[in-house]
């Protein structure tokens, strides 16, 4: 019907984009014939009605392909092998060149899966402080009650609230509020059940609180507080008071005074809370009833009695901000006149501000925690990121003994695109075995990360997130590693490389030097800040603190049993000969228990607005503490009139101004007292070793005290002192386990915090230093395995082991000092804003450089001096034999 | 063998396989339908009907022989099998049953 013999070489081909187009979508197995079908249409189309008219509906022929049957792919009928040959194949060669190269494998491997296991822990902490109190199912409705103070123009701020604002909360703002939930400050108590008698420490709430922190309940209901002769414990609390038996419904005496029913017992709060420590919850009700202060405070309503907590959970409309605007002149509204001139301003601290932003500075939220985890979440990075410059420079370095392999695989057949898949799934497959390495080193360095961190972290197997940052991390170490041999080496010309002409560039070595240089400005840097909070750390160690902490014990006064009996207690100390001394006191020695303003003084300036710690303590206190006096004389029962003395510190005399303070008068009108001074003492460190000295007033008082220290006699040991005291203090207080702390320890953990970061930095410092130096120690043996001949023909022409040895480390100790000169300013810029944080604080004498610097030179030369030894003492026949 | 199963396009590029017998393939069935009905029938169309109807089994194919119009390309070419036939037969009794009670006077007025 149509002319078969056309001439196809007249008209032209049809557009061969719609041909690749229809190639892609088109099924495998249908190609041939579509294509062909369109083509023969096409150029039949084009004799009978001219080119133009059939490229016009070429496309349309085109598309009318585009349909589902055309597109759905035949299923395979061969299986898809995972592991095809050539699969296989790259897989041996890059396991053969992991072993060929032990040293490299071994330096490749163990350095990055160092890194990344700290950045693992790192990870691990920072998602542990991030989900701090997330186990609360309302955490993001839940916040407390606190207040702005103004004393001498400095806003102080406080979590203690006065009862009365609770009721006005729910009174005039319950729409606001969910739940409004009073509570006693979180305090030791003395649990008894059976035989068991335990001091664990818990808070009496109101009943809501169960529904506020939607409590886990293991045995009852969340309404278990509502009977005012109710408990509830957490699970391990019951566990150690019952044993396996059923605590529901028994009874427990609580501070050898009241009987309560257990009523609950849910599911400890978990370690990441702030209210973790709370062991057991009673009904605010029964601290109502037993407590004649807190009576008075609620039923007078004291106002300006600032003893308690409120947290409360917004309604669901309500935010934050507008609620602490709303309640912010609460209490300031409900204050006489005279009480109102400390401007109380409350507002509310959400539950997820509580752990890493806890800190206030003149009321403004300034941080806290937060700062720690960018602070490590910074050297973390940057320490994964030495590790993998290790790990690039390494695999990029080795990649040049390679160029031969390519020429021939080019030779043989293989396209660039092979290559390049082949190289990828190389460092793939070392960052996998990296990582599988990483995760074992995280399961056995975590016990030792958790003490030290002070954490309970486990791994998150089931966390998909841990998983993806896992896989996305290794695909992109591997990608980055991989992608300078999978890109450069493959662009090869294999008749140059077979040759032997092909050389690589002399630029080629340079993106490297730049990363060792980047390695050891980390590296030295962490050096620095490491001395430097080690010395601030040991500058505040060092500091007088005006008495003698050893051999002094404090034991608190949990009942007034030994309040009542504390004259006979402490003569019975005395006389057991296992005591040197005995004093009680308000608070420990170890902290400035409370503080008052208001007092008058002779040459007082009337606007001054004036605060002191104000301690009272017994006769003996100073004696038993031993502190020193630089005039006047201790308390003595032989004055009468001592009952009216105080003694002050030096930090107080400075504050008020006085010259020659002993025999003056101090008044307080608030109370209608006065005192006179008998002596001054120097200063005593009782709160932070880094802060200056609080001014302080030292009272007699023999009512208020709630703790006893004790001096142990220095001629016997202290187990034994201990072994002797413990039945004296029975005796007296039979319902209360004898429980005592030593100053010195109390003392020490003030450093806690700054121990933490100096054994982290170190712990930090050290691998850093490690992992640049396998870095260094591989790249050295790589450029002394590149100068074989070199080094050879320098021999031959006299050249001794010394100057190879210059001339093999001298490239490498340039870079360390270049690295040094930008490391300095920047630590120093640094550790500078730290100490700021620090009113007593140390200085960055520059020997700290000169410290480090030098450190690292000496570290960079014996771990490059082990190669360049090595490549300098080679016989040059051999080297030069190779050929 | 549902009646249903053939439908109006499939229908016709049966029968034009049959008409074009033993070298029916796309391009020749699709230039076919456009010369007797005059409408554009692209080839992808044709395609798909007669993937439709080899699944059906009413018909069967091979690769026939490379030609240059093609680009070297093979053809696919198609034949009716019986059970196509058989359709063909049934569906064309049932027309003829169907035309032949229309009255004449019906088919006059058309006209």
């Amino acid at each position: 019907m149509y002319p078969e013999d056309f001439n196809q070489s007249k008209i032209p081909a049809p557009p061969r984009w719609l041909d690749t187009l229809l190639g892609w979508f088109v099924a495998p197995h249908l190609r041939e014939e579509v294509l062909g079908d369109i083509h023969e249409r096409y150029y039949r189309r084009a004799q009978r009605l001219g080119q133009q008219k059939a490229r016009r509906t070429y496309w349309r022929e085109v598309l009318a392909y585009l349909r589902p049957s055309m597109i759905k792919r035949k299923p395979n009928q061969y299986r898809k092998p995972l592991f095809s040959d050539m699969l296989r194949n790259y897989l041996k060669i890059a396991f053969r060149n992991l072993v060929k190269n032990k040293a490299y494998s071994f330096i490749n491997i163990a350095g990055l899966a160092t890194g990344m296991a700290v950045a693992m822990l790192i990870g691990l902490w920072i998602w542990d402080e991030l989900s701090y109190n997330k186990y609360h199912q309302h955490y993001n409705r839940i916040a407390q009650v606190m207040q702005h103070m103004t004393f001498n123009t400095e806003k102080d701020t406080w979590a203690s609230i006065p009862i009365p604002v609770g009721d006005e909360l729910r009174k005039s703002y319950g729409q606001y509020f969910e739940r409004v939930v009073l509570a006693s400050h979180t305090g030791e108590h003395i649990l008894a059940a059976r035989e068991q008698k335990l001091t664990t420490s818990g808070k009496y709430m109101e009943p809501a609180v169960t529904e506020l922190l939607s409590l886990n309940m293991l045995k009852g209901t969340r309404a278990g507080l509502t009977d005012p002769n109710s408990i509830i414990l957490s699970e391990s609390l019951a566990k150690s008071l019952f044993g396996a038996d059923n605590p529901m419904g028994k009874f427990v005496k609580m501070d050898n005074k009241l009987d309560v029913k257990v009523t609950g017992v849910y599911e400890d709060l978990p370690y990441n809370t702030n209210l973790k420590s709370v062991a057991f919850m009673a009904p605010w009700a029964l601290f109502v009833s037993s407590e004649g202060w807190v009576k008075a405070a609620q039923e007078e309503p004291q106002w300006n009695n600032n003893s308690w907590q409120i947290f409360v959970q917004l309604a669901p409309r309500a935010d934050f901000e507008q609620v602490s605007a709303l309640i912010k002149d609460v209490k300031l509204n409900h204050l006489k006149p005279e009480e109102a001139k400390d401007k109380p301003e409350l507002f509310l601290q959400p539950m997820r501000k509580w752990h890493l932003y806890s800190e206030f500075q003149n009321g403004v939220n300034t941080g806290g925690g937060i700062q720690f985890v960018w602070l490590f979440g910074i050297t973390g990075a940057f320490i994964l990121l030495l590790a993998c410059i290790n790990f690039m420079n390494l695999s990029t370095a080795r990649s040049e003994k390679r160029a031969k392999e390519v020429g021939i695989r080019k030779a043989v057949g293989s396209v660039r695109s092979q290559l390049i898949s082949q190289f990828f799934s190389e460092s793939l497959l070392v960052v996998s075995i990296a990582f599988l390495l990483s995760i074992g080193l995280v399961l056995l360095m975590l016990p030792f990360f958790n003490e030290v961190a002070d954490k309970k972290l486990s791994m998150l197997w089931t966390n998909p997130v841990f998983w993806l940052m896992g896989l996305s991390f290794v695909l992109l170490t591997g990608f980055l590693a991989g992608s300078y041999p999978a890109l450069y080496l493959s662009a090869f010309q294999p008749v140059k490389v077979l040759k032997g002409t092909f050389r690589m560039g002399r630029l080629a070595a340079l993106p490297r030097k730049v990363l060792v240089v980047v390695q050891f400005t980390v590296s030295v840097a962490l050096i620095i800040g490491t001395i430097v909070v080690y010395r601030q750390i040991e500058h505040a160690k060092d500091r007088p603190v005006g008495y003698v902490r050893q051999g002094l014990i404090t034991v608190p006064i949990i009942t007034p049993e030994l309040r009542d009996h504390y004259e006979v207690l402490r003569n019975d100390l005395l006389q057991s000969g296992a005591v040197a001394q005995v004093g009680a006191s308000v608070g420990e020695p170890t902290q400035v228990y409370s503080a008052n303003g208001d007092f008058e003084w002779e040459g007082k300036d009337p606007g001054f607005k004036d605060m002191f710690g104000t301690i009272g303590v017994t006769h003996d206190f100073g004696k038993t503490v031993g502190w020193q006096f630089v005039q006047g004389r201790d308390f003595s029962r032989e004055y009468a009139t001592d009952s009216t003395g105080i003694v002050l510190n030096e930090t107080a005399v400075k504050y008020m101004g006085l010259k020659d303070p002993v025999g003056k008068t101090v008044r307080w009108p608030r109370a209608n007292k006065s005192w006179q001074i008998v002596g001054v003492i120097k200063d005593m460190v009782m709160a932070s070793p880094f802060e200056p000295v609080y001014p302080t007033f030292f009272l007699l008082g023999y009512d208020s005290p709630n703790t006893i220290t004790v001096r142990l006699a220095p001629q016997l040991s202290t187990s034994e002192s201990l072994d002797r005291i413990s039945p004296i203090f029975k005796k007296y207080n039979p319902a209360v386990p004898f429980e005592y702390k030593f100053v010195d320890d109390e003392y020490a953990s003030k450093f806690g915090q700054e121990e933490r970061i100096s054994k982290l930095a170190s712990f930090f410092a050290i691998l850093a230093i490690f992992i640049s130096c396998l870095g260094l120690f591989g790249l050295a043996s790589f450029v002394a395995e590149q100068r074989t001949k070199e080094i050879g023909v320098r021999k031959v022409l006299g050249a001794s082991v010394a100057n190879l040895w210059q001339l093999l480390s001298k490239d490498f100790v340039v870079l360390v000092l270049i690295s040094l000169v930008i490391a300095s300013p920047i630590a120093y810029y640094l550790l500078s804003n730290w100490l700021e944080n620090y009113s007593y604080r140390t200085d960055i004498p520059w020997w700290v450089f000169a410290v480090a610097g030098s450190g690292a030179v000496l570290i960079t030369l014996l771990t490059v001096s082990f190669q360049a030894l090595k490549a300098a003492l080679i016989d040059p026949v051999k080297s030069l034999r190779t050929e | 063998m549902r009646r249903s199963d053939l439908g109006e396009f499939e229908e016709v590029v049966l029968l034009a396989v049959a008409v074009l017998s033993p070298t029916a393939y796309s391009v020749v069935i699709a230039e076919e339908l456009e010369q007797e009905t005059g409408q554009t029938v692209s080839t992808g169309a044709v395609h798909a009907a007669l993937q439709r109807l080899e699944q059906k089994g009413y018909l069967t194919s091979h690769l026939g022989e490379a030609t240059p119009e093609r680009g070297g390309r093979r053809k696919r070419l198609f034949t009716v099998t019986a059970l196509g036939g058989r359709v063909l037969n049934e569906v064309r009794s049932v027309r003829n049953r169907l035309w032949e009670r229309i009255t004449p006077q019906t088919t006059l007025k058309w006209s």
